[in-house]
């Protein structure tokens, strides 16, 4: 049998539907349930720009398996509401906007795992500062180098 | 991404069993699986998913060791208070791997056994014996900045990736597997091998062979301890040169080390010289360059990676200097 059915609470409404074991989360969302918000970069892990929220977490979601996510929740950019999307306007975080929905996912992920007491590979510095945020964003790249919008507009909305 | 099929076993029976039919590949966090599928490296019939299994707690050994299931995620190891306090070498490697997505995906036993990062291996318009055997070997004259310098044979030359690795064979950490025989106990340092004139062949692993655990021993000198890592960006890369270090000192002199490296060598490199000349002798700055350098002596150098062995020598004598004077994490 190529196709299952797996069943996804996608932004708060219960989805199902058939897929291949091949296909990625990410084509799932972005082909399947039409949520274009999550965006292929690199299609390798490398960007982050199909980060998304599995159950809370972030997540790549072009190197996982849909078939995988049978019965998580997931939460891509379409389905939030974040002080950090009228701190990116505010703060310049965006040009071309390409990064703009993983670096939110990102960034909401980013702030529960610090709020939890997970630590990085600058931990040590007080709080929440520029370095720290700087390491625990790393894992999304902004090919028009809007990062100083992004620490900052990350900085005012983890006050 | 070409077809296959995708089984998710109830328990390590069926798990082993499936995977041991020819062209069947387990998948954790599938970070480094997914990624060689799509390039049409790894070509698996069947794709075993093993996170339903339940080897995802980290828990107490009786003799003061910690024992950590495969599938407990890069990110929730690095935060456990256990590894933090007392092998924080482990968090710290485990932190400077990869990005928070990438380590909220990836499992323990799926670091161990990722594949290499060298440019070739990836490329499919290159000679290379680790993908294709009996290929050549387009590192060894090409662009080789990132190639090992010890371990290393005329057949390949390519390092292995993994951070935590390194932390593993520093701490002489077990391997657990469980195959259709039963149950083995691998050392870390006899769970890679060298490449010699088999590169493909890159562990110890029989067919179907599925980590179920990795341990700790207890190992007091590491709760001083420190993985540094040397790149060419400041996140988000694999080590140029990697360095695992634990030192005990009492009254000026070594009564306790522990030393590998990463970024040099086709396996997590062990310093055993090193080691060896450390331990029992003065924890001084002489001392610590002399053992680096004669863990380094034997280093094979190409055109890309010269620097490898200063770099090497620098790293570990910087660590060490900074485990002597009391400086831990940063
Ligand atoms: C962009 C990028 C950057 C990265 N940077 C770093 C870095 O700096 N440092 C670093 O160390 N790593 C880095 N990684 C690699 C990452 O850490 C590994 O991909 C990850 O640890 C693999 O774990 P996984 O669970 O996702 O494995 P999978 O991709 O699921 O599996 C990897 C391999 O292990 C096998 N396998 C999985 N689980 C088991 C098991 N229990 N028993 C036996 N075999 C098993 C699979 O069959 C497969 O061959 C990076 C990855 C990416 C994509
Ligand atoms: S170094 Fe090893 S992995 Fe790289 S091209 Fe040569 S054989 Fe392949
Ligand atoms: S598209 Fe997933 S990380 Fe680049
Ligand atoms: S705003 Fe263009 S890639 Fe980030």
């Amino acid at each position: 049998m190529r196709v299952t059915e797996i069943r996804m609470k996608v932004n708060g409404s219960v989805e199902s539907l058939d897929v291949e074991p091949w296909v990625s989360l990410l084509d799932a969302l972005r082909e399947r349930l039409g949520l274009t918000g999550p965006k292929k970069g690199c299609d390798q892990g490398a960007c982050g720009a199909c980060t998304v929220l599995a159950d809370g977490v972030r997540i790549n979601a072009c190197l996982a398996l849909a078939i995988q996510y049978d019965g998580r929740e997931i939460t891509t950019i379409e389905g939030v509401t974040h002080p950090l999307q009228e701190a990116f306007v505010r703060h310049d975080g965006l040009q071309c906007g390409y990064c703009t929905p993983g670096q939110i996912c990102s960034a909401i992920g980013m702030l529960a795992e610090h709020e939890a007491g997970m630590p990085s590979a600058v931990t040590g510095s007080q709080g929440l500062d520029e370095a720290e945020i700087r390491e625990r964003m790393s894992g999304n790249l902004c090919r028009c180098g809007a990062y100083n919008g992004i620490v900052d507009a990350i900085k005012e909305a983890s006050r | 991404m070409r077809p296959f099929a995708y089984v998710k076993p109830a328990d390590v029976a069926e798990a082993v069993r499936a995977a041991t039919e020819p062209g069947a590949r387990f998948l954790g966090g599938g970070t480094n699986l997914v990624d060689l599928m799509r390039e049409g490296i790894e070509r698996p019939d069947t794709v075993v998913d093993v996170t339903g299994l339940p080897f995802d707690t980290v828990t107490e050994l009786p003799d003061g060791g910690l024992r950590i299931g495969a599938l407990v995620r890069n990110s929730v190891l690095a935060a456990d208070g256990r590894v933090r306090t007392r092998y924080p070498m482990v968090s710290q490697a485990l932190l400077s791997g990869a990005s928070a997505q990438l380590r909220n995906m990836a499992t323990v036993g799926g670091n161990l056994l990722q594949r290499t990062r060298c440019p070739y291996f990836y490329d499919h318009a290159s000679a290379c014996n680790k993908r294709e055997p009996g290929a050549g070997c387009d590192a060894l004259d090409g662009f080789n900045r990132s190639a090992g310098i010890l371990g290393v044979s005329e057949h390949c030359v390519a390092t292995h990736p993994s951070d935590l690795c390194v932390a593993l064979a520093a701490l002489d950490a077990t391997v657990e597997v469980h195959g259709v025989d039963g149950t083995r106990r691998v050392p870390m340092a006899g769970f890679h091998r060298l490449p010699g004139d088999t590169p493909d062949v890159e562990t110890t692993l029989a067919p179907g062979e599925l980590v179920t655990a990795v341990e700790l021993p207890p190992v007091p000198a590491a709760a001083n301890s420190r993985y540094r890592k040397v790149r060419d960006r400041a996140s988000y890369a694999f080590a140029l040169v990697s360095v695992a270090a634990a030192l005990e000192v009492r009254d000026g002199a070594v009564t306790g080390v522990r030393l590998a490296l990463g970024g040099v060598a086709p396996k997590p490199w062990r310093a055993t010289r090193a080691e060896d000349l450390l331990l029992g002798g003065p924890a001084d700055e002489t001392a610590f360059r002399r053992a680096a350098e004669a863990e380094l002596a034997d280093a094979v150098t190409r055109e890309g990676n010269a620097f490898k062995p200063r770099l090497a020598v620098a790293t570990i004598t910087a660590t060490l200097r900074e485990l002597s004077t009391g400086g831990t994490a940063r």
